[in-house]
């Protein structure tokens, strides 16, 4: 079974640590949502060429 | 004579008397209205340089995630339960509306992240932070009255438990989740309104006290 049918399984699969319980599918969204937030920091924002280094449009 | 007889009928010409004197209360809430953000600032064309980073881009993309939101959700509320379950315009608009609002939260709670590791409530911000966070509660209770209007057997399950939940940490006197009228009401009418409220306000303010810079930036 891959990845994207862990994702997409209807019935879900839960990983519990306690009382602590949370569906894969939920974990593998707030680690992409984390991975988007980690690349919107590191990743150079676009600027085009006739711009001062002060300001940006 | 003309102007005389709208004149005695209508008053002087506004121009007659300054704006500024006027005690009329259009007056004062059109002063109010134009004084809310500073000049050019209420659609800016140039921002400081330290909002060209991609962290900064998440507050929009919430705001266009809205937006689909409400239009999809109007198609929605115009086609009726039966039309979004049977037909496959039905089935595309009703997903159309779900993953709009899953990417609505995606990006309001990285929204969120960047803001509160940048401490945007500094600089007198403290009121636009506090109607962001608001914004987000409402929006998790508009969600949830969301997963309850499906009218199938996921939302009778969910209202169930939620019902279970809300009992037992003391909430639920004003409102029943077991109330399927109810909760369609409150997530078109009521819950929508009070987000779109607090979203203008959000963005107004933004555009008042203009974008946090980053914390080791001087502000410009």
């Amino acid at each position: 079974m891959g990845a994207w049918d862990i994702a997409a399984d209807g019935t879900g699969r839960y990983l519990s640590w306690g009382p602590i319980q949370i569906s894969v599918t939920n974990l593998v969204i707030i680690g992409a949502m984390v991975v988007v937030f980690v690349l919107a920091i590191l990743l150079p924002f676009p600027r085009p060429h006739d711009e001062t280094p002060e300001q940006q449009p | 004579m003309t102007g005389r007889v709208i004149d005695a009928a209508f008053g002087p010409p506004a121009e007659a008397a300054p704006a500024a004197e006027s005690g009329n209360w259009t007056v004062r809430l059109r002063t109010r209205i134009a004084h809310t953000v500073p000049p050019g600032q209420a659609l800016p064309d140039r921002q400081p340089v330290y909002v060209a980073s991609w962290i900064y881009v998440f507050g929009v993309l919430t705001v266009a995630a809205f937006l689909v939101v409400l239009a999809s959700g109007g198609v929605l509320a115009l086609g009726g339960s039966a039309w979004w379950h049977t037909s496959g315009v039905g089935h595309f608009t009703n997903s159309l509306h779900l993953w709009s609002v899953e990417l609505f939260m995606a990006f309001m709670v990285i929204h969120l992240w960047g803001k509160f590791w940048m401490a945007a409530w500094r600089g007198r911000r403290a009121l636009t932070w506090i109607t962001g966070a608001v914004a987000f509660l409402a929006s998790i209770g508009t969600a949830f009255t969301g997963y309850l209007s499906q009218s199938n057997f996921d939302s009778q399950w969910i209202a169930g438990q939620a019902k279970d939940g809300l009992n037992a940490v003391g909430i639920g006197a004003f409102f029943n989740v077991l109330n399927p009228g109810q909760m369609l009401l409150w997530h078109v009418v009521l819950l929508p309104l009070v987000v779109g409220v607090l979203v203008i306000a959000h963005v107004v303010l933004v555009r008042r006290h203009g974008v946090v810079p980053p914390i080791d930036a001087t502000e410009e």
